[in-house]
């Protein structure tokens, strides 16, 4: 059997499972072993599909397998993936497995929550096995909608409003898409009967009057859920009231799928209108780039302020991928898989800091460095991947990124590099007065004292995210090169039409 | 024409004696033993919702004025199916005391009207489709008004009975009009007739909004709120369910047979209509607060959805209309028998009265849950699939902008599913509906709702099916 139907198959397992235990603790268990197979099954992903590319094995995609679903439309549920995908699946794993820990102690309808986050998780791994867009499409939604359950009943704050304004948007995303994604079933009939597959449709050439119609259908449809400027709004609110496996799972992975989408989806199949109507979007990611980091800066609600920081590094990514050259690009690949780790990892430790201190606001905490010292360390060591430390993972990718923007020879590019650019420093202000108000000076209450430092399951949690962002840091060639294969196809298409 | 030829009719007679055995059973039941009619009428009926699946010859009747095709077959099945849920779901409110001496009534006039549907979905001729429309809404009315203590209820039944004249006169004037023009009230002598003449497009726009009443398409829709409010909710759910998709059907299958050649006409008509339905209805479910008044809305915004399909004039956009109806059934149905039983159980009705429901009767508050998102279009439930072929029929006429709109209100109407979901999930509540047990026959025509709505969707060779039994315009 194709190992990639496990990505669906064990999710669901794992539901059923947990449906069937009696009670919070039953439930974290079963999840917990469940989304460790999957960890597991993705390492094993992950060295099989590197073994096979080392025996010579080409073609885009690997693990491809068919079925015929709706007959009559030509929909199938198509599996393959290339090492994007790959790397994806890995990252999606890890966050979800630390997810899981990092809400060791919810207890309130314990199993309904991580029938929730795991349904999410599934829709996460459909989208990236998917080859077919409409099995795409349906994983995304699938994606979409636990959402609004798991900030609505578990989160905190304004919850109900924040959780329905993220729906909506997402879904209003979503609805574009689908005149997007009929557009390209529809138009492909030029080459033959009508289809959904991935692979079919890049073999197409679609003129260029459909190409402007449906690109920004595609293009901003995926991009509400990368945050793109002005439509991220729901990110902030959804992000600080979601609990703290949710803010994870949403800013380290979900927000991926929008890029994942834009890429695959958007700019591969429309290339010219992707070169064409680039400009306007770079602009609007250079805004999200840098407002963004200016947001954090302003706020003192520590979920806000990575958040906003969110905001501004998924920005980058959408920044990176319209700059269109191959350094770019894989700079782009690079800061999905950077941002998802140090943001889960930023989330994860929130969560726990608010579980002893019962605030986020910064204004009210000073001196956790003394009393919970690995929590301390470990959020250091997000805050300088986050401004791009050389040796962690951020800098890797934000210096790809730059280096490709660069290249371009023309004003335009340039500049907007350069405004970009700013954001690593901006960010370096943010995040260096986050640890100095929160971590170090006095400690600020009596009954800090008191803080046990982080639990074994606090640990996992932190450690599994830790430790790739680190791998990444030291060791990005293998990681880089392996991206850049599965981009050549892409970027062909892209750069065959200039 | 033989006596063989008469098993064409095979549905129709089997409800027809189905009505005639329940009239005798009534003359000759004590008062004491009028509940084993329930059983008695349900039971029959489930046989002949079966019997209706086993395979028969295509062919007419009567010179053409009934036609059976594995199609209408198909459809009759859909409907039976959705009034065997509803019986099942009806069997506890039909034990009231009050009920009582009525049981027999209920089942016979839910047939007769069934009866008509069948009529009109299978009619071959204007003549046999207005009497076959005529037979489904007259009973209709009575239904509606059958909780007689109720002014509500007789408000809905008058409300209905005259929206219902109303409209019949506003087709007949129509018809008319094409009949002088054709010639003939054959649909297949009218085909060859059928051009852009005014006079004929005049007729042609008064049958559009005869029909467009009965499936309640904005602006024709103002007497459905009232009558979903009014009636009792079994009634109610067969209104928006069964009589809806009827005529639907009918509507469509009279468009490709006859209409087919003047689809410049139509389009525009259809196109303006399905914005305005799902727009309005949408926008007015919004603030509802009753929640058969919420659902009277839903329903008029998914009737705006299937025009999407019905304009599509070939067979995707027959088949993605019957599947859509198909999945309409159990998913309206699941959310109406929820709500039946609640009421049934605490006489509660409105969305503020479910919250905290989650915690005191949790299966009901997911079935619920599951039944809205499957109206709403979330995978992994039928409904996700359903929507989404309707649009990709859109799509194939090239009304890319028409989907957009179409899209946006499916967004705008997950707010208000997502209200309910909210008041059972979210929000808290000092004094919830308390934990109950429903009735076995409840539970059973729930069951088979999730049921379809798992399956349905999943299970592509239902579709390739209907997709096998579609005709288009040729």
């Amino acid at each position: 059997m194709n190992i990639l139907n496990l990505f669906v198959i064990i999710p669901v397992l794992t539901v059923i499972a947990i449906v069937f235990t009696k009670d919070f603790k039953g439930a974290r268990v079963a999840a917990a072993v469940g989304m460790s197979l999957q960890l597991l099954t993705a390492i094993i992903l992950v060295f099989s599909y590197f073994a096979q590319r080392k025996a010579g094995i080409t073609g885009d995609f690997l693990y491809l397998s068919d079925y015929t679903w709706f007959k009559t439309l030509n929909i199938h549920y198509t599996v393959g993936v290339d090492s994007i995908a790959v790397w994806m699946l890995l990252l999606a794993s890890i966050v979800v497995f630390a997810g899981i820990f990092a809400s060791w102690q919810v207890e309130y309808l314990a199993r309904e929550f991580f029938i929730s986050l795991i349904l999410l998780a599934t829709g996460v791994f459909g989208f990236f096995i998917s080859l077919d867009l409409f099995t795409m499409f349906l994983f995304y939604e699938l994606a979409v909608i636990p959402m609004y359950l798991l900030i609505g009943i578990w989160g905190s704050g304004p919850k109900e409003y924040s959780a329905m304004k993220l729906t909506l948007m997402l879904m209003g995303g979503s609805a574009l898409l689908i005149v997007g994604l009929l557009g390209l079933y529809f138009y492909s009939s030029a080459a033959g009967p009508v289809t959904f597959s991935l692979l079919e449709l890049s073999k197409i050439s679609f003129p260029i009057a459909m190409q402007r119609f449906f690109f920004p259908f595609l293009f901003v449809g995926f991009g509400i859920l990368g945050a793109l400027f002005p439509l991220h709004t729901w990110s902030p609110d959804g992000h600080s009231s979601a609990p703290t496996a949710v803010s994870m799972l949403h800013a380290g992975v979900l927000m991926k799928l929008g890029g994942y989408g834009c890429l695959r989806v958007a700019m591969f199949l429309l290339p010219d209108a992707a070169q064409e109507m680039a400009w306007i979007f770079l602009i609007l990611t250079t805004i999200s780039v840098v407002y963004g980091a200016f947001g954090a800066i302003w706020q003192k609600d520590l979920k806000y302020i990575n958040a906003y920081s969110s905001v501004s590094h998924c920005g980058l990514v959408l920044f990176a991928l319209l700059m269109m050259n191959k350094t770019s690009m894989d700079g782009a690949v690079l800061q999905m898989i950077s941002h998802g780790l140090m943001t889960a990892l930023f989330f994860a430790l929130i969560g726990m800091i608010y579980g002893r201190t019962h605030t986020r606001n910064i204004d009210q905490m000073g001196g956790l460095m003394a009393v919970v010292p690995f929590l301390g360390v470990a959020y250091v060591i997000a805050g300088l991947a986050s401004l791009g430390l050389p040796g962690l993972s951020g800098f890797v990718a934000e210096m790809t990124i730059f280096f490709g923007s660069f290249q371009h020879p023309d004003t335009f590019h340039r500049v907007a590099t350069i405004i970009a650019t700013s954001s690593i420093v901006i960010t370096a202000v943010y995040i260096l007065r986050v640890v100095g108000k929160l971590l170090l000076g006095q400690v600020r209450e009596k009954e800090y004292l008191e803080f046990p430092d982080a639990k074994w399951y606090e640990r996992i949690s932190l450690v599994v995210l830790i430790v790739p962002i680190a791998m990444i840091g030291f060791y990005p060639s293998f990681l880089s090169s392996t991206v850049m294969v599965a981009l050549n196809p892409i970027v062909e298409r892209l750069t065959a039409m200039l | 024409m033989d006596i063989a030829s008469f098993s064409l009719m095979r549905n129709e007679l089997i409800l027809v004696g189905i009505v005639l055995i329940l009239l005798i059973a009534e003359i000759f039941t004590k008062k004491e033993n009028k509940h084993k009619i329930i059983t008695l009428g349900t039971v029959l009926f489930g046989v002949a919702t079966l019997i209706n699946f086993l395979p028969l010859a295509e062919g007419m009747l009567f010179g053409g004025s009934f036609q059976t095709t594995r199609m209408t077959m198909f459809m009759k099945s859909v409907l039976n199916l959705g009034v065997f849920i509803v019986f099942l779901q009806s069997v506890t409110w039909l034990k009231r005391e009050e009920n009582n001496e009525k049981i027999s009534e209920f089942f016979i006039l839910i047939i007769s009207t069934l009866i008509g549907m069948n009529f009109m979905i299978s009619s071959g001729d204007f003549l046999m489709m207005y009497i076959g429309i005529e037979l489904a809404t007259i009973p209709m009315a009575a239904l509606a008004a059958f909780e007689k203590y109720s002014e509500k209820s007789a408000e809905a039944g008058i409300k209905l009975i005259l929206t219902s004249a109303l409209s019949s006169g506003i087709l007949l004037y129509g018809l008319s009009f094409i009949y002088g023009t054709t010639g003939s009230i054959y649909f297949a002598d009218c085909v060859v007739n059928i051009n852009n003449n005014p006079l004929q497009t005049f007729g042609f726009v008064f049958f559009v909004a005869g029909m467009a009443f009965k499936i309640s398409l904005v602006p024709f829709h103002l007497w459905t709120a009232d009558v979903y409010e009014g009636a009792p909710i079994n009634v109610t759910s067969y209104l928006s369910v069964v009589s809806k998709g009827a005529a639907a059907f009918t509507f469509m299958i009279i468009l490709y047979r006859v209409f087919g050649s003047i689809t410049k006409v139509w389009e525009p008509l259809l196109y303006t209509l399905a914005v305005a339905t799902m727009t309005i209805g949408n926008l007015f479910a919004l603030r509802q607060n009753n929640l058969k008044r919420f659902m009277a809305f839903s329903s008029i915004a998914q009737a705006g959805f299937i025009l999407l399909g019905i304009m599509q004039g070939g067979e995707l956009g027959m088949t993605t209309v019957v599947y859509f109806m198909l999945i309409y059934v159990f998913t309206n149905l699941a959310a109406f028998g929820v709500i039946s039983a609640i009421s049934e159980f605490s006489g509660k009705e409105e969305i503020t009265d479910y919250n905290s429901l989650y915690k005191t009767n949790p299966k009901l508050s997911l079935i619920l849950l599951l039944a809205l998102f499957s109206l709403a279009g979330i995978p992994p439930v039928a409904g996700f699939f359903s929507k989404f072929f309707l649009f990709a029929a859109a799509g194939a006429k090239g009304y890319y902008i028409l989907i957009l709109i179409a899209v946006l209100n499916a967004t705008v109407s997950l707010y208000y599913y997502l209200r309910v979901v909210k008041a059972m999930l979210i929000d808290h509540s000092d004094t919830p509906i308390a934990t109950f047990k429903t009735p076995w026959p409840m539970r059973i025509s729930l069951l088979i709702c999730v049921a379809g709505i798992f399956v349905i969707g999943f299970a592509s060779a239902i579709y390739e099916y209907i997709s096998s039994i579609s005709f288009g315009i040729n």
